[in-house]
C-alpha cells in the first residue's frame, strides 16, 4: 500500500512528501527526518523569506511613493495642502492612496475579492438561468438557441477560457507536428529540404504570428456567428507552440536505435508496420518531450496572445484590470501572476508525469 | 547440396585514412543441414560476417549467394540471434517474441501462434518473466528471449552471433542443448559465432577459425565427426576431442601471435606459463576475465 502510495506520488511529481510518509511508517526515522527537511521544509521556508522580501519592498515603495506625493503637494499647492494629503493617505482614502507594488496582504485581500466575485457571478447565473429555464424550454421546442447568460465573466471563467483556449491550441500543435515531424523524420531528404523552414519560422514571436493568423482568418471565416477572437488565439498559440514537437520528433525518428531498425529488417515489416511498431513507440520518448516543451511555450504565449486579440481569457483579464487603474487592480494582477504561474507548473507537472510514463529507458517507468 | 555460398567476399568501413578492411577475400560454403561454428577474435569481423549472411550488409567485392542467388536484403529465412539482443525495450517478453511470430506465421490462428510463442518461452525457462519489460531483465534472461525469438521464427538458416555468451555455465549448457535438438528436428542449417572453441566442438559440424583482422579471412576448416547426439561428459573424455581443441587452439594462438607481430603495439605479457585451463573463451574480455592470452 504504501509503496504504491509513493509511486503514485511520484508519477504525479509530489515526490517531496515521500519521505514523511516512510517518516510516519517508522521507517529509518533519522534519514527521512532529514531529507523530509531538506526537500518539503526548505522550500517552505524560503517562500516564507520571499514573502518577508516582498512584504517590505512593498513597504519601501509604498512610503517613497507617499513622501513624493506629500512633497509634491507642498511644493503646488503649499504647507497646508501637505498634511491634508498626509492625513488623507494614513486614512486610507481610496482617492490618495499610492500606486504602486502592492502588499502581500493586499494581494490576499485581492485574491478574496476575486473569489466572492466569482461566487457572486455564479449565483448570478445560476438565477438567470432558472428564470430563462421555461423560455429557453419553448424557445427549444421552436427551434431557437437557447438564451444564455452574457454578463461579465468572473475570474475563474477566464481561467477556464484560457485553459480551453490553450488545451485547442496544445492539440493542434499536436496534430500538425507530430505526423509532420514523422513523415520529414523518415526522409533524409525531406529533412533537409525543410529545414531552413523550422528554423526560420521557429523563432518568430507570438505577435507576428498573431498577425498572420488574423490576416487569413478575417477573411476566411465570415460566418459571425463563430468565435472568431477565439479561433485566432488558439491557432496562433498552436502555431508558435508547435515546433519543439516538429523538431523532437523529427529526431526521435530519424535517431531510431539501428538494433531495432535491424530488427524490423529481419522480420520484413511493411512500412506501415514499421512505424506503427518501431519507430513511433521507439520515439515516443522524444515526442513527450516535444510535447512537454510546446505545453510551456503554448502557456506562455497565450497569455501574450489573449492579450493582443482582445479575446477573453487570463491575459484579458490582466490587461483591463492594468487600463482600469482601480484601486485593487495591482493586486489582482499580482493575483493573476500567480494563477498563470501556478497554472503552467501544474501543466509542466502533468505532461512530466506523462512523460515519465512514456518512456521505457527508466526502470521504474 | 550447398545451401550458402560465401565467393571471394571482401568488406570494408569507412573511407580514405580511416578505411578499415575488415574482411578480405572470405570463401565459404554451408552445406544445407550443416551446422557451422565459426570462432575468431573480438574484432576480427564476426558480426560483420554475420550481417553479410543475413543482408543487413552488403559485400564490397565478391558475392553472398543463397541457394545459388545472390542475396538482395534481409528476411525472415534467416533468423538471428543479434550480439547485443536487439530486443525491444517497450515490449514485454511476450510482445517481442509475438512481433516475429505474427509476421513469420501469418496464416496461424490467434490460439495456435500463441501456444506456439508459450512454448519457446518456455523452451528458454522465462515463463515467469514472461510480461517483463527486457530492461526489468538481467543480460543472460534478455540473451535467452533473444533466442526464444530467433527459434520461433522456425528459419531455414539460423545465424548466431554469440548467443550464449552472456549466460553461466548451467544455463549454456541447457541452451546448447535446446539449439541443438531444434536444429537436428528438421535438420535445419546453422551458422554459429562463438568465443569458445568447447562450444564449437560440442555443437557443429565444422569449425573455422576466422582470422585476426584487419583484413581478417578464413582459416583452415576443422571436422568435429562426433556422433549425435553427443555427451558433454562422454566427448570430454574422448582423446580425439583433446586432440581437436588443441589443434584449434594451436592454431588460434599462432594466428594470434603473429597479428602480434604484425601490429607495432607492445603487449605486456604476464610472467606466467599458461597451464591449460578446462575452458578458453577467445574474443569478447569480460570483467571478470581479465587475464589475457594474447
Ligand atoms: N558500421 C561500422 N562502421 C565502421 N566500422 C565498423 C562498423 N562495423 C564494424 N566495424 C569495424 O569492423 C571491425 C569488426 O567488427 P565486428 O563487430 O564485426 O567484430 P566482431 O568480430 O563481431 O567482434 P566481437 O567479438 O567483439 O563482437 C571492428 O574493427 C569495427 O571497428
Ligand atoms: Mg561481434
Amino acid at each position: 500500500m504504501k509503496s504504491k502510495t509513493i509511486k503514485t506520488l511520484r508519477l504525479l511529481g509530489l515526490g517531496f512528501i515521500e519521505p514523511l510518509i516512510r517518516l510516519i511508517g517508522g521507517e529509518e526515522q533519522q534519514k527521512n527526518l532529514r531529507l523530509f527537511f531538506k526537500q518539503a521544509l526548505l522550500p517552505l521556508i524560503s517562500i516564507l523569506l520571499f514573502i518577508l522580501i516582498w512584504h517590505g519592498g512593498a513597504r519601501a515603495l509604498y512610503n517613497s511613493e507617499a513622501s513624493a506625493r506629500i512633497e509634491k503637494a507642498r511644493v503646488e499647492q503649499g504647507e497646508a495642502a501637505a498634511k491634508e494629503m498626509e492625513s488623507c493617505i494614513a486614512s486610507g482614502d481610496i482617492s490618495c492612496q499610492p500606486n504602486t507594488l502592492p502588499s502581500p496582504v493586499q494581494v490576499y485581500h485581492a485574491y478574496i475579492a476575486l473569489w466572492k466575485d466569482h461566487l457572486e457571478i455564479s449565483r448570478k447565473k445560476e438565477e438567470f438561468r432558472d428564470k430563462v429555464a421555461e423560455t429557453n424550454e419553448q424557445r427549444a421546442e421552436q427551434g431557437l438557441s437557447e438564451i444564455t447568460y452574457t454578463g461579465r465573466p468572473s475570474f475563474l471563467d477566464q481561467i477556464g477560457t484560457s485553459l480551453k483556449t490553450v488545451a485547442a491550441g496544445f492539440l493542434l500543435a499536436m496534430f500538425i507536428a507530430v505526423p509532420i515531424g514523422i513523415i520529414i523524420g523518415l526522409s533524409d531528404s525531406l529533412r533537409t529540404s525543410f529545414n531552413w523552414l523550422i528554423q526560420i519560422f521557429k523563432p518568430v514571436s507570438p505577435v507576428v504570428w498573431l498577425l498572420l493568423v488574423f490576416m487569413v482568418v478575417k477573411t476566411m471565416i465570415t460566418d459571425p456567428s463563430m468565435d472568431k477572437s477565439f479561433i485566432i488565439s488558439f491557432i496562433s498559440v498552436g502555431l508558435c507552440a508547435m515546433w519543439a514537437t516538429l523538431v523532437n520528433t523529427s529526431m526521435g525518428v530519424s535517431n531510431v536505435d539501428k538494433d531495432y531498425i535491424n530488427v524490423a529488417k529481419v522480420l520484413k515489416l511493411n512500412i506501415g508496420q514499421n512505424i506503427f511498431k518501431i519507430i513511433l513507440p521507439a520515439s515516443l520518448p522524444l515526442i513527450f518531450t516535444g510535447l512537454r516543451i510546446t505545453v510551456s511555450v503554448a502557456w506562455m504565449v497565450l497569455i501574450a496572445i489573449e492579450l493582443l486579440a482582445q479575446s477573453p481569457g487570463l491575459g484579458s483579464f490582466v490587461w483591463e484590470e492594468f487600463q482600469n487603474g482601480a484601486n485593487d487592480s495591482n493586486a489582482k494582477i499580482i493575483v493573476a501572476m500567480f494563477v498563470i504561474g501556478i497554472i503552467g507548473f501544474l501543466l509542466d507537472r502533468i505532461m512530466l508525469s506523462v512523460q515519465s510514463f512514456m518512456t521505457f529507458n527508466k526502470t521504474t517507468a | 547440396m550447398t545451401l550458402l555460398e560465401l565467393k571471394g567476399v571482401s568488406k570494408s568501413f569507412g573511407t580514405g585514412s580511416s578505411k578499415i578492411d575488415v574482411l578480405s577475400d572470405i570463401n565459404l560454403k554451408v552445406e544445407d543441414g550443416e551446422f557451422l561454428a565459426i570462432v575468431g577474435f573480438s574484432g576480427s569481423g564476426k558480426t560483420t560476417l554475420i550481417n553479410l549472411i543475413n543482408g543487413l550488409l552488403f559485400p564490397d567485392e565478391g558475392e553472398v549467394l543463397l541457394h545459388g542467388k545472390p542475396v538482395t536484403g534481409p528476411g525472415p529465412d534467416r533468423g538471428v540471434i543479434f550480439q547485443n539482443y536487439s530486443l525491444l525495450p517497450w515490449l514485454s517478453v511476450y510482445s517481442n517474441i509475438k512481433l516475429a511470430v505474427d509476421e513469420v506465421f501469418p496464416k496461424l490462428s490467434k490460439k495456435e501462434r500463441e501456444q506456439h510463442i508459450r512454448k519457446y518461452i518456455e523452451m528458454v525457462n522465462l515463463t515467469p518473466a514472461i510480461d517483463k519489460k527486457p530492461l526489468e531483465l538481467s543480460g543472460g534472461m534478455r540473451q535467452r528471449v533473444s533466442v526464444a525469438r530467433a527459434l520461433a521464427m522456425n528459419p531455414e538458416i539460423l545465424l548466431m552471433d554469440e548467443p550464449l555468451s552472456a549466460l553461466d555455465a548451467l544455463t549454456r549448457g541447457t541452451l546448447q542443448e535446446e539449439i541443438i535438438k531444434i536444429w537436428s528436428v528438421d535438420k535445419k542449417t546453422a551458422v554459429l559465432i562463438t568465443n569458445d572453441v568447447d562450444e564449437g566442438i560440442l555443437m557443429a559440424d565444422r569449425i573455422v577459425p576466422l582470422t585476426p583482422g584487419p583484413n581478417a579471412t578464413m582459416g583452415p576448416e576443422f571436422k568435429v565427426g562426433f556422433e549425435r547426439p553427443r555427451d558433454v561428459t562422454e566427448i570430454n573424455q574422448d582423446p580425439v576431442y583433446k586432440r581437436l581443441r588443441n589443434d584449434i587452439l594451436e592454431y588460434l594462438m599462432d594466428v594470434g601471435a603473429t597479428r602480434r607481430q604484425v601490429s607495432d603495439r607492445k603487449y605486456i605479457l604476464p610472467d606466467i606459463q599458461p597451464v591449460m585451463p578446462g575452458r578458453i573463451r577467445f574474443g569478447r574480455k569480460r570483467k571478470e576475465e581479465q587475464v589475457k592470452y594474447f
